[in-house]
């Protein structure tokens, strides 16, 4: 029984860290692409749409490794 | 229940439904539930919306078609037009529906009464992404042929030989089984979030507001709550709109000629 709660426990904590670890990068990443689109759109506010475009698709790939983190807390979740 | 006593029920609790009408057929579970009544209210509200629009249209629109027409040039030229250019055009009837489709499933977040998005089920981004993906695959094949398609994907042109045995099966991972993953997980946790977050502080809001002695305290997770209302809807939009862009971006990196 001790081992059971222990082994859930765990599996929580486990399942922060990694979600918690896993937004660190992606944190960086987006905040560094907005500030350059924001930038770029200062120097060039004719191509604002155009940079908008660009920093929406930068944005959605850089979440992805997010993502896999938000997947794999779940998994870790749900084998505790 | 004592306020400090607060707990959040789990995941499964806030996302399952029973069915309000079983049916099974040839082993595929086709009952009815919650989700798939407002599945079939998002769908009925946006094709009503745009059958009033677009039935009698008018060369100066008026009313409700004027909304339509925002909302079609909006995909025309803030999605497809950015991304695929000109000949992409010829998916405007479907990146429309699309569009509007997702937008309206995430809309359901934040009308008071539902309070349910749909695409915080997993089923239903899953199904849009593997259209997407059968769409992107397709076109790439269709315009480069299924053996170029196929080393265009694993081996561009300009790729040094020594590096293509890391390249090859990382760029075939990320093209064929990351993309689809991302793009269903995305739409999927982001509503699953957003579901969660609002239901933890109304329920806080709930909990303090019973007992008279914490009564006041209820008013800083309203607050909140009512602000991340707010929030949710750019969310719900801008969802939708990575959703579609993404769907569009990967259609113009498969048909491009290297």
């Amino acid at each position: 029984m001790e081992q059971a709660a222990a082994s859930s426990l765990g599996a929580l904590i486990g399942a922060g860290i990694v979600y918690g670890g896993a937004a660190i990068g992606p944190g960086i990443g987006i905040g560094y692409i907005v500030g350059r689109a924001i930038d770029s759109t200062a120097r060039q506010p004719e191509m604002g749409g155009r940079v908008q475009t660009l920093m929406f698709i930068g944005i959605a790939f850089t979440e992805a490794l997010a993502l896999f983190g938000l997947v794999l807390s779940f998994i870790i979740q749900g084998n505790a | 229940m004592h306020p400090l006593a607060f707990t959040v029920p789990p995941v499964e609790e806030l996302v399952t439904w029973p069915p309000i009408w079983t049916l099974h057929l040839a082993g595929f579970d086709l009952s009815i539930n919650r989700v798939v009544l407002l599945i079939f209210l998002a769908t009925g509200v946006a094709s009503a919306l745009f059958l009033a629009a677009f039935t009698r249209p008018k060369l100066v629109p008026r009313g409700i078609q004027n909304v339509a027409e925002i909302g079609v040039e909006f995909v025309r030229n803030g999605i497809i037009m950015e991304t695929v250019g000109p000949e992409g055009l010829k998916w405007l009837p479907y990146f429309t529906a699309l569009f509007f489709f997702i937008l309206f499933n995430n809309m359901l977040e934040v009308i008071p009464g539902i309070n349910f998005p749909t695409n915080c089920r997993m089923g239903m981004p899953l199904f849009l992404t593997g259209i997407s993906w059968v769409m992107f695959n397709v076109v790439g094949i269709q315009k480069q042929g299924f053996l170029k398609y196929l080393k265009n994907l694993v081996a561009p042109a300009g790729v040094p030989a020594y590096v293509l045995p890391i390249f090859a099966p990382i760029e075939l991972v990320s093209t064929l089984i990351v993309r689809p993953l991302t793009l269903s997980v995305r739409l999927f946790a982001n509503m699953l979030a957003g579901h969660m977050i609002l239901t933890v502080f109304f329920l806080a809001t709930d909990l303090f507001f019973a007992p008279k002695i914490t009564a006041l305290m209820a008013v800083a997770p309203f607050a909140l709550a009512v602000a991340l209302l707010g929030f949710e809807v750019l969310v719900a939009f801008l969802q939708a709109y990575i959703f579609t862009i993404l769907t569009a971006v990967y259609i113009q990196l498969a048909g491009e000629h290297h």
